[in-house]
C-alpha cells in the first residue's frame, strides 16, 4: 500500500506539516479563518534534536498493536491498509496511545477519544496534505517494498 | 561610533493573517523573525532582513511581504541613499564594499533594444510542432583539413567537439560558492537536457566523477587540478577572467572552506581560498598557448579547451589571440554576469556589456578569417530564450547561464552570498542551509526551465523560417535595433528597425 514515509535527510523541521494537517482536519478553505487563534492538534509531528528533524505520524503497520490493543474495537485495519479509529466506538481508555511504539496515536482535543493519521482519506484533502505542501519534498506518500 | 544605517527594506507582517506557526523565525538564518510569548505574536526585525523572500515564500497564510523602506535622506539626485550608506558603512568598518550577484545599476540594456525579425509572405515560417527544428549543435574547431589515408579514405581530422542539445550551458559556480546540493542539481539537469554544467575553480567532487557532462576549469588558484580532475572532465575551462569582476581574483573566506570543500580544492580546511589576479604563469598569448596545449597533452588532444574572459575594451583583439592560442571555444563574460562575491566598486564599474563585446569579437573573427577555429560562448546576463536568440544571432555558438539557473533553484536575488547565509541553500556550507535544497526538486526546476526556453527559441527560429540553430548563428540580418544611436548599431553591427535588407 501506499504509506506516508519522511526523509530525514531533507526534513527541514519548518513544522509546516503540523499546520497543514490540522487545517486539513478542519476541513475549511482558508487557513487563516481555520488556524488563527487557536491551538493546533495535529496528528503528524515534527521532532527536532539539534540539527535533526523527522517529521513522526502513522505507519500503517501490518499488525498494527493499536488495533490489537483496542478495547473497544474502534481501531481496524481496512482492506486498503488504512488504520482507521471509530470515534463512535472509542471509549477514550487512549491504551492505543500507550501502545503506539511511534507515539503516532493521541488523545483528540475534546478528550473523549483517541485520533490518528488516515491519510487525509476522513476528510476533504483526498490525499495527505502534508505531503503536498512539504516544501523539500521529505514527506513523501509512495508504494514501498 | 557606528553610524546607524537604517534597513532598505522593510518586513511587513499582516496580523490579521499571521497564525503564529514561527515558520519564518526557523527559516529565517539572519535571525529576523521571533516569537513574543508576551503578546502571542510574531515581531521582526527588519535590520536583519537581506529580502531573500523564503519567509514570504513558506508562510502558509501569506501573512508577509518585504517592501523598500521608505525612511529616506534628504532627497538628492547626487547622492542618493545606497550612495550615503555606503559612505557611511566604509566609515565605519574602514573596508572594501563587498556584493554579490550581477551588476544591479540602470547601464543600458542592448537586448532589449534588439529585435526579432519574423517571415511574412514571401519566406515561409515553420511550425516547430510539425516540421524538423534543429537546436542541437557542436562546440569546437571546425577548421578540419581534408587528408586521406594510403587507401584514399578520409581521415578524421576534426578537433574534439561538445555535443549540446541546446545552445545553453550552465556556466562556471565552485563548489564552495554554491553547495554541493546546487552541484547535484546543475549536472543531473545538464545530464538530463544534454548540455553541460561547469565546476568553476572549485574542483569536482568525488561524487560528480559519474557525470559525462562536467566542464572543468583550470582557473588561476589551480584549486582541485589533478590527473583525474581533468580526466573526468568533458572538456576543459581556462578561466582567465569573470565578468563581474574583470582583473582581479577570487576569495572564498575560509568559513566557506568545510572538510568537504577543502578536499575537493585540496586546501587546508578553514583557509581562504584565494585565487590571484592574473595566471602567474600567463603574461601572453604564447604562454596562453603553453598551458592550452599543456593541457591537451595532459588529456590526450581528446577533449576541447575553453579560454574565458571577462569582456573588456579590447575584447576583440583579446579574443583574436585566444583563436590563435589552440583554444577550441572561447566564452566571453559580460560585465552584467554573477558573482558569489565581489568588491562592489569592480563589479559595478569595469567591464562592457556582453552584447558589443560578442558583436565585435564574432567580426573580428570573421574579418581575420579565423572564426572556424574557435566556438564562441556568451555569458554574463542571459535573462531569457530572447536573449539567447539575439546572441546567436550576433555571433555566439551558444550562451552560458548562471544567474538565470540560480533563480529556477529558488535565488531570489537578495545579493547577499558573501554572507554564506543563504536560506535557500544555494550560496552556503551550512548543512541545515544546505539541506534547503533537495536536489529532486532543483534539477527538474532547471529541466523545466531550459526545456521551456528550448520550446521559445523553436517558436522563435520558427518565426524567422530558419529550421537549424546554426543557421542563426551570426545571421545578424534577423536583427535590428531599436533606440539605439549609429554608433551602437555600428558595433553591433545591425540595421536600425524599419530599414531594409
Amino acid at each position: 500500500m501506499k504509506r506516508i514515509y519522511v526523509n530525514e535527510k531533507w526534513c527541514l523541521g519548518c513544522h509546516l506539516c503540523e499546520y497543514e494537517c490540522a487545517f486539513a482536519a478542519t476541513g475549511l478553505d482558508d487557513m487563516v479563518k481555520a488556524l488563527k487563534g487557536r491551538p493546533i492538534h495535529p496528528k503528524i509531528r515534527v521532532e527536532d534534536a539539534g540539527e535533526v528533524h523527522f517529521a513522526v505520524n502513522c505507519r500503517q503497520c501490518k499488525d498494527p498493536v493499536c488495533v490489537r490493543r483496542c478495547i473497544s474495537g474502534a481501531l481496524t485495519k481496512g482492506e486498503d491498509g488504512v488504520v482507521r479509529i471509530d470515534r463512535e466506538k472509542c471509549v477514550g481508555c487512549l491504551t492505543c496511545v500507550l501502545v503506539c511504539p511511534y507515539g503516532a496515536v493521541m488523545p483528540a482535543p475534546d478528550g473523549h477519544a483517541a485520533m490518528k493519521c488516515q491519510l487525509c482519506t476522513d476528510n476533504v484533502c483526498g490525499e495527505p496534505n502534508c505531503v503536498r505542501h512539504c516544501p523539500n519534498q521529505a514527506i513523501v506518500f509512495e508504494e514501498r517494498a | 561610533m557606528e553610524m546607524y544605517i537604517s534597513p532598505e527594506y522593510e518586513v511587513v507582517r499582516d496580523h490579521d493573517r499571521c497564525i503564529a506557526c514561527r515558520v519564518c523565525e526557523r527559516q529565517c538564518a539572519n535571525g529576523v523573525h521571533t516569537f513574543d510569548a508576551d503578546s502571542g505574536r510574531m515581531v521582526a526585525d527588519s535590520a536583519k532582513c537581506v529580502n531573500c523572500h523564503r519567509c514570504v515564500c513558506l508562510c502558509p497564510t501569506h501573512a508577509l511581504k518585504i517592501v523598500k523602506s521608505e525612511d529616506t535622506y534628504k532627497h538628492n539626485a547626487n547622492w542618493d541613499n545606497r550612495t550615503i550608506n555606503e559612505i557611511y558603512k566604509q566609515a565605519n568598518s574602514g573596508g572594501v564594499l563587498l556584493s554579490s550577484m550581477g551588476n544591479p545599476n540602470p547601464y543600458p540594456i542592448f537586448w532589449d533594444k534588439l529585435l526579432i525579425n519574423a517571415s511574412q509572405v514571401t519566406n515561409p515560417s515553420i511550425d516547430p510542432l510539425r516540421e524538423p527544428m534543429e537546436t542541437r549543435l557542436w562546440l569546437g574547431k571546425r577548421s578540419a583539413k581534408v587528408e586521406r589515408d594510403a587507401r584514399g579514405k578520409l581521415k578524421n581530422t576534426l578537433a574534439p567537439q561538445l555535443r549540446l542539445e541546446v545552445p545553453i550551458l550552465f556556466s562556471a559556480m565552485s563548489y564552495g560558492s554554491i553547495s554541493y546540493n546546487a552541484h547535484e542539481s546543475l549536472a543531473r539537469a545538464a545530464e538530463e537536457l544534454g548540455t553541460y554544467y561547469n565546476t568553476g575553480e572549485g574542483g569536482l567532487h568525488r561524487d560528480f566523477y559519474r557525470f559525462p557532462n562536467t566542464i572543468v576549469q583550470v582557473a588561476s588558484g589551480r584549486f582541485g587540478v589533478f590527473k583525474d580532475y581533468l580526466e573526468h572532465a568533458a572538456a576543459i575551462e581556462i578561466k582567465m577572467g569573470q565578468g563581474a569582476k574583470p582583473g582581479i581574483g577570487g576569495h572564498l573566506p575560509g568559513a566557506k572552506i568545510t572538510e568537504d570543500v577543502a578536499e575537493t580544492r585540496m586546501i587546508p580546511q578553514g583557509s581562504d581560498a584565494i585565487s590571484p589576479a592574473p595566471h602567474h604563469d600567463i603574461y601572453s598569448i604564447e604562454d596562453l598557448r603553453q598551458l592550452v596545449c599543456s593541457l591537451k597533452e595532459a588529456t590526450d588532444y581528446k577533449k576541447p579547451v575553453i579560454v574565458k574572459v571577462a569582456a573588456v575594451h579590447n575584447a576583440a583583439a583579446i579574443a583574436s589571440g585566444i583563436a590563435r592560442s589552440g583554444a577550441d571555444i572561447i566564452a566571453i563574460d559580460g560585465f552584467r554576469g554573477g558573482t558569489g562575491a565581489a568588491p562592489t566598486r569592480i563589479r559595478d564599474n569595469v567591464g562592457i556589456p556582453i552584447e558589443l563585446a560578442l558583436a565585435q569579437v564574432d567580426q573580428r573573427l570573421r574579418e581575420e578569417g579565423i572564426r572556424d577555429e574557435v566556438s564562441i560562448i556568451a555569458g554574463g546576463s542571459i535573462r531569457s530564450s530572447a536573449d539567447v536568440v539575439k546572441a546567436i544571432a550576433l555571433g555566439a555558438d551558444a550562451c552560458y547561464i548562471g544567474t538565470a539557473a540560480l533563480l529556477a533553484l529558488g535565488c531570489h536575488l537578495c545579493r547577499s552570498c558573501q554572507s554564506g547565509l543563504c536560506n535557500w541553500g544555494i550560496a552556503t556550507q551550512r548543512p541545515d542551509l544546505v539541506k534547503r535544497l533537495n536536489p529532486d526538486i532543483g534539477y527538474k526546476r532547471l529541466v523545466n526551465l531550459v526545456t521551456a526556453w528550448k520550446h521559445e527559441i523553436e517558436e522563435m527560429m520558427g518565426g524567422m523560417g530558419i529550421n537549424s540553430i546554426e543557421a542563426l548563428r551570426g545571421n545578424r540580418l534577423m536583427l535590428r535595433g531599436i533606440g539605439l544611436n549609429d554608433r551602437e548599431l555600428g558595433l553591433l553591427g545591425v540595421r536600425y528597425a524599419g530599414e531594409n535588407m
